[in-house]
């Protein structure tokens, strides 16, 4: 421990001198958005290093509408819902996952889309809806179950398809002035899918700095140092700090297999509206899949709920705690927005850590 | 749901199957796509998939960095 202390002191300390400008850093993974917390380390940032929470919360980017689908799929009479857990307490306009599940209806936490298929052949007289949501790290587990389905002629297994890519909205967030980044924190499980070359364009045709990075607090506190050093250099470019599991290329089967089953179409993100290309559509090939086309539901625009700030939250242009409903009206005990719902919501993640108290690097 | 945590492969059943440990906790995942693995293999599973098999050796883009780090704090130490 003490090893490591010393490690993150040198590290804080290089940062705090090569950090001589305002620099505006944003972190697009929920893990990170958790690990920098947990870990205490904005405290060791120098004043003028603002690192801000991006769309990096799969749950979190789930828009209004997609909810309230989910949540009316669960009232059809023999359908069972199958989706992970942080959805089932994020409130849609009417009801959520949970309360529909209290009030006897089918839906199932699973935490693997093979488990959603599990429950389909085990259970025919039951109409399965898995609801997928995640980004290129979630996609290809649910392509592999899609085309096992299939293989089988699976009829009773479905799936209401959310998947969104990352590398379009890191593209709106880069060209939007008033967000302003300077550097970018990568995510790291995304990365292990898609590799380096998504990213270049950030560099390239925004002049962002980059690094891909690990989880522990060394690792961050090395990623920004990485993307500080670019900036002071004026070489912004695509950094690789997290070679244990990223290559280059990324996992190309898996790529493959996102590939085979989703095509790119537009999606709606939480408070980023709809951005052209940013989601993976199922092909033609597997439509008899899509539980929307089954089930014949639609994805409507519908607000997000009075006064949460979660489309402020997930752009970096609002802190958790500026919202007005923060803590008071809107905790994890009773959340109002999906950002206080998921474990890796940027305000779940500042309700739970920013309330004050010593920090471990510090002694 | 980002969340992806290092497990080591004791058992493969097939080409799509395991058992993987994570600390004393053993699960049964998915490894259709990391093709190849072996018993003793340590991936990344995320969401019941191995999503990458982890390497060992550090980057030497992380050796420079540090390098660079220890310059920064060496001109403190003057």
């Amino acid at each position: 421990m003490n090893e490591t202390r010393e490690r993150i002191a040198l590290l804080s300390k290089a940062l705090d001198l090569m950090t001589d400008r305002p620099i505006r850093v944003m972190e697009v993974c929920g893990t990170h958005t958790v690990s920098i917390f947990r870990q205490g380390l904005r405290s060791l940032f120098p004043p003028s290093l603002e690192l801000v929470s991006g769309p990096g919360c799969p749950v979190c980017v789930t828009d209004q509408g997609e909810i309230d689908a989910a949540v009316s799929l669960a009232g059809i009479k023999g359908v069972t819902v199958a989706t992970y857990g942080d959805m089932l307490r994020v409130p849609g306009s009417g009801s959520s996952l949970v309360n529909e599940r209290a009030l006897g209806r089918d839906v199932r936490v699973i935490t693997s889309a093979d488990q959603a298929l599990e429950i389909a052949r085990n259970e025919k007289t039951r109409l399965v809806v898995f609801v997928a949501v995640g980004f290129e790290t979630t996609a290809p587990s649910t392509a592999s179950v899609i085309l096992d389905a299939h293989r089988e002629g699976r009829g009773n297994f479905t799936v209401l398809n959310l998947h969104k890519a990352v590398p379009p909205v890191l593209e709106a967030l880069a060209s939007d002035k008033n967000i302003a980044l300077d550097a970018l924190l990568l995510p790291g499980h995304v990365s292990v899918i898609l590799g380096l070359s998504p990213y270049r364009f950030l560099p390239e045709d925004h002049g962002i700095a980059c690094a891909v990075a690990g989880f522990g607090a060394e690792d961050i506190m090395l990623a920004l140092v990485e993307v500080v050093r670019q900036i002071r250099e004026g070489r912004p470019r695509v950094a690789s700090l997290y070679s244990q599991a990223v290559r280059e290329e990324g996992n190309c089967l898996a790529r493959d297999l996102i590939d085979r089953v989703f095509e790119p179409c537009d999606s709606s993100w939480r408070g980023l509206g709809n951005l052209p290309l940013s989601g993976y559509g199922l092909r033609e090939e597997y439509s008899s899949i899509d539980a929307l086309k089954r089930l014949e539901i639609s994805i409507n625009d519908t607000s997000p709920p009075s006064g949460c700030s979660c489309g402020e939250v997930l752009k970096g242009k609002m802190l958790p705690r500026e919202c007005a409903l923060f803590g008071r009206l809107c905790n994890p005990s009773h959340p109002v927005g999906p950002c206080m719902v998921s474990s890796e919501g940027s305000c779940a993640a500042h309700f739970r850590f920013s309330r004050g108290g010593d920090h471990p690097w510090k002694h | 749901m980002c969340l992806a945590i290092p497990h080591r492969i004791i058992r493969l059943f097939d080409d799509k199957r395991a058992l993987a440990s994570a600390g004393a906790v053993e699960t049964e995942i998915r490894v259709d796509l990391v093709p190849g693995l072996e018993i003793g293999d340590v991936v990344l599973v995320h969401a019941g998939f191995a999503i990458e098999r982890l390497r060992e050796e550090q980057g030497q883009e992380i050796e420079a960095l540090w390098e660079e780090v220890r310059r920064m704090a060496g001109i403190v130490h003057e």
